[in-house]
Formats: C-alpha cells, sequence, structure tokens
C-alpha cells in the first residue's frame, strides 16, 4: 500500500523508574485503520501520549511522514497533523456547533467573525461525513454521537492526516456505532491513518485492516486482522487462556424477591417485572430507552409518578436511596468516577461508606471494626491494591468497579442492579466480574443488569427484558434470546 | 499495580511535606519575631497570641467543616457581630449570662441553617448567599444598637473572655474544647465520614444512601452556632457591644483553615493542622503589632498569605491530577 505516515521505533518510556512502555515499535501506513487492544495498563494511554506528545519517551524514536521528530509536543504533533479524539469528549456544551469546530481558528472579514462563512464550511464538513447536524445548535443540545461527530468535523477541519480515536463508541448504541464506522470508512477513504483503541473486540475484527496487541508495556504482536480470531487476540491481551467467557446458573431461581408494578414517571412508562431469587435479568434497550432511568426510578434516586415496588411480598415506600438501602436494594451506577466512588477517599473510606451504621455506635466508628470490615471485602473481591488506606483514582477501573461492589455487598442487598457493570473495564476484570454477579445470585440474591454488550447481556442473562422509549417491550428467555431478537424489539 | 504503588508514594511524600512546610513556617517566623523583638518571646506575649487566636479558633471549627463540604462561609464575622450584641442586649434585659449565651447559640445555629438552606436547596453558590447574609446580619446589629456600643455587662460574665484557669485563659480552654469537639466529629463520628464524603462527591453520597440534606443543614447550622460562640468569648474580652465585632474575622479565618491543608475544594483536611494554621496567622499579626507596623500595612500581608495558601492548594491540586 502507500507509503509508511507515522513509525515508532524502539519506544521506551519509564516514570520514576516504573517502565510503562519497554521497547515497542510501530507502524502506520495512510489510510489504514490500526486498532490497539490490551488490558487496562498495558500502556495504550502512555503510547498515545508519546505520539500526541504530551509525553517525551525515555528512549526511541519518532518518525512522521519519514521525518525524524526529535522533541515532539502537544503542539508539533497537532501542526504535523495529528488528532485525538479521547474518551471524555473536549467540547465547549455553551458555544454552538459552528463555534466549536472553529474555536481557535475562527474566519473573520477583517477583524469582524464571518458568522456565515464558518456555518456554510461547518454544514459542508459535517455533510462530508454524512451526517445532519444543525451548525447553529448548541453542543449540550446534541446526543453524545452527535457530539462525537462534531468531535471529527473539528479534527477532520483541522487538515489531519492521523486520527487516534480512544474507544469512541463506549457511550454509543448500535445503529450510531454503525454510522460511526461509516465516518471512520469516509476518513480513510480520504487517506487520513487512523489508530483506534477499544475494548470491544467485535468491533476490532469489524473495522481493523491490522491489530496491535500490546501487554505490560510490551507490544506483543501486530498482525493483519485476517490472521487472528477472537480467542487468539484475548489469549495475546491476558497471556494465559481464559476459561468460559459466562458463568452459567447451576440452580433453579427461588420465590419472587422482587416485584416491580406499574412504574411511572416522565421517563419511564407502566413498567412491571419480577426478578427471582438467584435470578440474573438482563435488561436491554438502545441507548435512551429509559433502562437506568427505571433503575434510578426503582432505587429512588429519581421521583416515581405511580407504581409499587415490592421485596418479597413487601409494599416498600421508597422516596431516596437511603429508603431502597435500607429495605435491601442496590445500584451499581453506570458513572462510575462521578456517582460510585468518591475518588479521593481509599478503599476503606468507599467500601464502608453506605453501610456505616454496621460500623458505628451511637454515631461513633468503631475503627477496629471498619478496618476488619473493609479488609474482608478487599480479599473476597480480590481488590489489588497495596493498602486498604489507598485511594480510588489510583485503582484500574476493573479494581474501581470491584471497590463499588465492596460497597454494595457490606450492606448485604437482597437486590443488586447493575448499570453497565463491566463499561470501560479489561478483559481479564471483566470475567471476574462475571463470576462475581453469578455467585452472587447463586447466594440468592436477585439481580439486575443493564449492559449495551450485547453478547454480556446475552451470555449472563437468565432472562431478558427488552426496553424502548421508556417501556418494557418484551421478554425472551433464555433458550430465545438472540441479538437480533433483541434489536427486534428495541427499534422501532 | 506498581505504577500506583508509585504515584500514592509521592503523594504520601507531597502531603508530608505540605504538613510540615506549616510547622516549618510556623517556627521560622516565631524565630523570626523572637530575634527581631524584646516582646515577642515572653510567656505573657505567648498566652497573648493563643487568647487573639481564641476567638478565631472556635470560629474555625465550624468554618473548617464547611470548608470540607465543598462551601464557605463568609457570614461568620457577621454572626460573630450579631451574637455578641445579642448577648449584650439578652443581659441588659436581666437575663442570666448562661441564658442569653444558651439563646446567642441557638440564634448562630438558626442562622447557619439559614446559610444551609440557600446553599443546598436554592443551590446558591456558598460564597454568594453567606455574602448576602452577612449584609443583612451586619445591618441588623447596627439597628438592634442604633450603631452604639453596649455596655454594662454583668461582672460574672467576665470570666468566659479574661478568666483564667490556672494560668491558662478561658477562652483558650473554650478553643481547645472546640477543636477537640470538631476533632472528634470529623475523626470519630459516621457524621464526620459523610462531612468528609458529599465534600469529595456529592452525588456518590446521595446514591450510598447519605442524606446530603442533614449532613448540609448540620455543617452550616454547626459553623453558625461555632461562630456565635466565637462572638460570646469576643463580647466578654472587649467588654462591650460593639456593632462592629468581628467585622473581616471571616477572612482571617479562612486563611488560617486553608494554611491548615483544608482543601477548598472540598474532601480533604485536617482540624489539628487548622489549629497550626491559625497560631500561623496568630503569631504573624501579633508579631507585626509587637514590632510597631500598622495595621494598614497588616491588612495587606494577610491578603497576601491568604492568596498564597489558596495558591499552594489550587497548585497541588492541579499536580495530584496530573499524576492520574
Amino acid at each position: 500500500m502507500a507509503e509508511k505516515l507515522l513509525e515508532l521505533k524502539n519506544i521506551t518510556k519509564k516514570f520514576s523508574g516504573v517502565t510503562a512502555l519497554s521497547d515497542v515499535s510501530l507502524e502506520i501506513e495512510q489510510g489504514e485503520i490500526l486498532t490497539l487492544v490490551g488490558e487496562n495498563g498495558a500502556g495504550k494511554s502512555t503510547l498515545i501520549k508519546v505520539i500526541t506528545g504530551a509525553h517525551e519517551p525515555t528512549s526511541g524514536e519518532f518518525w512522521f511522514e519519514g521525518k525524524r521528530i526529535e522533541h515532539n509536543s502537544p503542539v508539533l504533533s497537532k501542526q504535523l497533523g495529528i488528532g485525538v479524539i479521547y474518551q471524555e469528549l473536549n467540547l465547549m456544551p455553551q458555544l454552538t456547533v459552528a463555534e466549536n469546530i472553529f474555536f481557535g481558528k475562527e474566519l473573520k472579514k477583517g477583524l469582524i467573525l464571518d458568522k456565515q462563512a464558518m456555518q456554510k464550511s461547518c454544514r459542508e464538513l459535517i455533510a462530508e461525513l454524512g451526517v445532519e447536524i444543525d451548525p447553529q445548535a448548541k453542543v449540550s443540545s446534541l446526543s453524545i454521537a452527535e457530539q462525537q461527530i462534531v468531535e471529527i468535523a473539528k479534527a477532520v477541519s483541522d487538515d489531519i492526516k492521523f486520527l487516534i480515536m480512544d474507544e469512541p463508541t463506549a457511550p454509543l448504541t448500535n445503529n450510531e456505532i454503525d454510522k460511526m464506522f461509516e465516518i471512520i470508512g469516509k476518513l480513510q477513504k480520504k487517506g487520513v491513518a487512523i489508530l483506534y483503541i477499544s475494548h470491544r473486540l467485535e468491533e476490532v475484527f469489524q473495522i481493523s485492516d491490522r491489530v496491535c496487541i500490546l501487554r505490560d508495556g510490551k507490544h506483543i504482536v501486530t498482525l493483519p486482522i485476517q490472521e487472528i480470531d477472537k480467542q487468539g487476540l484475548i489469549r495475546h491481551m491476558v497471556g494465559r487462556e481464559l476459561g468460559q467467557d459466562y458463568p452459567e446458573r447451576t440452580e433453579e431461581p427461588g420465590g419472587i424477591v422482587l416485584s416491580v408494578k406499574g412504574i411511572t414517571n416522565n421517563r419511564v412508562h407502566d413498567c412491571s417485572f419480577d426478578v427471582r431469587a438467584g435470578e440474573l435479568v438482563g435488561l436491554a434497550g438502545l441507548v435512551g430507552a429509559g433502562r437506568t432511568e427505571l433503575a434510578r426510578a426503582i432505587f429512588g434516586a429519581d421521583p416515581v409518578k405511580e407504581g409499587t415496588v415490592f421485596l418479597n411480598g413487601q409494599k416498600l415506600k421508597i422516596n431516596c436511596p437511603q429508603d431502597a438501602i435500607r429495605y435491601g436494594i442496590g445500584l451499581i451506577t453506570e458513572d462510575r468516577k462521578n456517582q460510585g466512588l468518591l475518588l479521593n477517599k481509599s478503599i476503606a473510606f468507599n467500601t464502608v461508606y453506605a453501610s456505616m451504621r454496621s460500623v458505628c455506635r451511637m454515631g461513633v466508628i468503631n475503627s477496629a471494626k471498619e478496618k476488619k470490615m473493609a479488609r474482608e471485602y478487599m480479599d473476597a473481591m480480590d481488590i489489588k491494591a497495596w493498602s486498604q488506606e489507598q485511594t480510588a483514582k489510583t485503582l484500574s477501573g476493573g479494581n474501581q468497579q470491584k471497590v463499588v461492589l465492596a460497597k454494595w455487598l457490606a450492606t448485604n442487598s437482597k437486590v443488586l442492579i447493575f448499570d453497565e457493570p463491566t463499561r470501560g473495564i479489561d478483559v481479564g476484570a471483566k470475567a471476574e466480574i462475571y463470576q462475581l454477579m453469578r455467585k452472587l445470585a447463586q447466594e440468592g440474591k436477585a439481580i439486575i443488569m443493564i449492559s449495551s454488550e450485547m453478547p454480556e447481556l446475552i451470555g449472563m442473562s437468565d432472562r431478558v427484558l427488552v426496553m424502548r422509549g421508556g417501556k418494557i417491550m418484551g421478554e425472551l428467555s433464555k433458550e430465545e434470546v438472540t441479538q437480533e431478537g433483541i434489536l427486534t424489539l428495541a427499534t422501532d | 499495580m506498581r505504577v500506583s504503588d508509585t504515584k500514592k508514594g509521592k503523594k504520601i511524600k507531597t502531603q508530608g511535606m505540605s504538613k510540615f512546610a506549616i510547622w516549618i513556617a510556623l517556627v521560622v517566623l516565631m524565630v523570626f519575631f523572637s530575634v527581631a523583638s524584646d516582646g515577642f518571646l515572653t510567656s505573657t506575649n505567648l498566652f497573648n497570641v493563643l487568647r487573639q487566636v481564641a476567638v478565631n479558633g472556635i470560629a474555625a471549627v465550624g468554618m473548617t467543616m464547611v470548608i470540607i463540604t465543598g462551601g464557605i462561609d463568609i457570614s461568620v464575622g457577621a454572626i460573630m457581630g450579631v451574637a455578641s450584641v445579642g448577648c449584650a442586649l439578652l443581659m441588659g434585659t436581666g437575663l442570666p449570662p448562661a441564658a442569653a449565651v444558651v439563646l446567642v447559640l441557638l440564634l448562630g445555629l438558626v442562622i447557619g441553617i439559614c446559610n444551609g438552606f440557600f446553599v443546598y436547596e436554592i443551590e446558591l453558590p456558598p460564597m454568594i448567599a453567606t455574602l448576602a447574609v452577612q449584609t443583612i446580619l451586619r445591618g441588623a446589629t447596627y439597628i438592634m444598637t442604633g450603631g452604639l456600643p453596649v455596655y454594662g455587662l454583668p461582672k460574672s460574665f467576665n470570666i468566659v473572655g479574661q478568666g483564667y484557669l490556672g494560668p491558662i485563659p478561658v477562652p483558650v480552654i473554650l478553643m481547645a474544647v472546640c477543636v477537640a469537639v470538631g476533632w472528634f466529629i470529623l475523626e470519630k463520628m459516621a457524621f464526620g465520614r459523610y462531612i468528609y464524603g458529599v465534600g469529595s462527591n456529592m452525588e456518590a453520597s446521595r446514591l450510598s444512601g447519605i442524606r446530603v440534606r442533614q449532613v448540609m443543614y448540620g455543617v452550616y447550622g454547626m459553623c453558625g452556632a461555632f461562630s456565635a460562640l466565637a462572638g460570646v468569648v469576643l463580647l466578654s474580652r472587649v467588654n462591650s457591644g460593639q456593632p462592629k465585632a468581628g467585622e473581616g474575622y471571616e477572612m482571617d479565618i479562612i486563611t488560617a483553615v486553608v494554611l491548615g491543608g483544608v482543601s477548598t475544594s472540598g474532601g480533604e483536611g485536617k482540624i489539628v493542622n487548622v489549629l497550626i494554621g491559625l497560631l500561623l496567622i496568630g503569631v504573624l499579626l501579633n508579631g507585626m503589632t509587637i514590632m510597631n507596623i500598622s495595621d494598614y500595612y497588616q491588612r495587606v500581608v494577610k491578603g497576601v498569605v491568604l492568596l498564597m495558601a489558596i495558591s499552594y492548594d489550587k497548585l497541588s491540586q492541579k499536580r495530584a491530577k496530573k499524576a492520574v
């Protein structure tokens, strides 16, 4: 194919003695899509930061368009034509689409901004990507998917030659993902090389030309995608064979634990369902279908207009999360960092936080009891940290999620609602979370799992409820559930 | 895991450094003033420093809690004023001092709860809400007194601000008790844990079943009550109800709390370090007074110290963010 666009030669990066990248070499050609996979901590972010100039490599060479770049910097990499789209979007929500795209490079007539020219050129840019977004719309009024497209349009308007995309599809629905892939295809045709990072292996097979696997800061292998299968990919990523993906139920579920009848508020409408002890019920639907909203309504995080929740036949009065927790309902939120954890606080602090009462007497904390409790859950969850005093923000995504789980197990919940429990978590930790969820079900807890990852939802659930537009559209048993079946119910 | 280990290690180190830094600053300052003036290093003067610190120290306990929740309370000086004058007027009606003090503490609590209402329910920025309350209270204080000092306090009331227990001034003992109470709440009680938690992440706290409303009302209410107590001590010390009492004190208190390492973005801070921050400010002001530096210059210095302390706090937050 075409010539080499970017070349990394023997890049090593050390942080105060710890090697984050070790002797990594990589080359990308024009118009090529190279996916970068690896568990959390494999060195993907460090590699990106070396390319964008945020990190100076300890040793090794960086070549771009046949020229050696000696001192890369964020400014220089931008000038070279390297763009990045991060998971967290970097748009200004109060400004319009056009203002965002031309931020810092506004078109002017003399001293005055040429708004019409900017809007026109913005419309063209977006049309080129095959979508329709009003250039005058405020970014805050757009969906996440549309915002990402604006980011891409912004990058394209910079005449990029090389685009890094860090898990762009994580917050997107399947339809939106297809759209995103079309856009990526268009960029590729224009000759833009793309370095694509994803935890979703299906995607990797869908869009890659080649795949590069990192593990523990080392380059394991780079292969054309045709030469590897999913198992092989996972094997390289974790360095070991993963057993069965999804643990199966071994015992019949018991009686009905949670019964939801006619829950209605401004986001969900007349939702009713039951969950039995030992059962793991999946909640499927596209983003915006009302799954999270239903969970939050049951949990008392959002107000409920009508409907009741029964626990073991007892009618519950839930006005706030505190009530739900007292009854034994827990919600593991999808937004771990903003809603699940106190990032600046220790593992112990987080673990005990929702069940202070059990380590307190008359409001006074029994520290010995607290430490013991934190220790027990840290061991039970196999949280990898050097001490229970380590702050949550220093943990990997998987370990953070385990801390959240520990917090909810400590409350002795009978019902646990998992909202996207494996988002942003590496393959190894995912398997552990699956095992844990199954084990909890086995112990007699009633479990609801919301997930946008179809294989996980189908693999884990004993039964799948499908939502659309705030309503439960139907139910699929373990035997009849398929991706197509879910999608048929989830779309109009 | 090794990566996070070193990060944590670094963080401990910098935290240790900053804790050290304030101790060192205190010692350096004390040595400086001891050398530069004869009057500084005498036991009378050192107790003087403690006595001067005591009023602010009592109010700082409440302020520390408020700042840990990520808020701020600009109205503490005005609460001191209204409590001071209110207490004087109540005693003037013949009410026993003890009853007057209790009433005034309740008043402080109620004012604090009002602050909490505007901050939590109406979601006003704490700075603005308490600034408005400050203005209202100061106005009320002038109305209550007609702008004139209230004299004629009962003799027995003197002990609160001027008395001694053995060699130790009563205000200092009161401050010690308040700091101990604050320490106990923050370090040993579930409620204190919730204060840190709410300051660290309010939404996650709510979803963990924490009664955030109670925490917010509780913290602002306590801040009001501690400030009222500080006002009472101030009243007894100056022996008259001054309508200007406590004016501008909030700045000294905030400076001390931030110097003590309580992060203005919430969730972090230790009350013991705030005590050091208080002493630092106290020594600074006392030393400058002894060296005959005018109040005008002292104000400039105080402002500079506050700016430095807040900048340092902000910079260490930035560094911590970068490390992750």
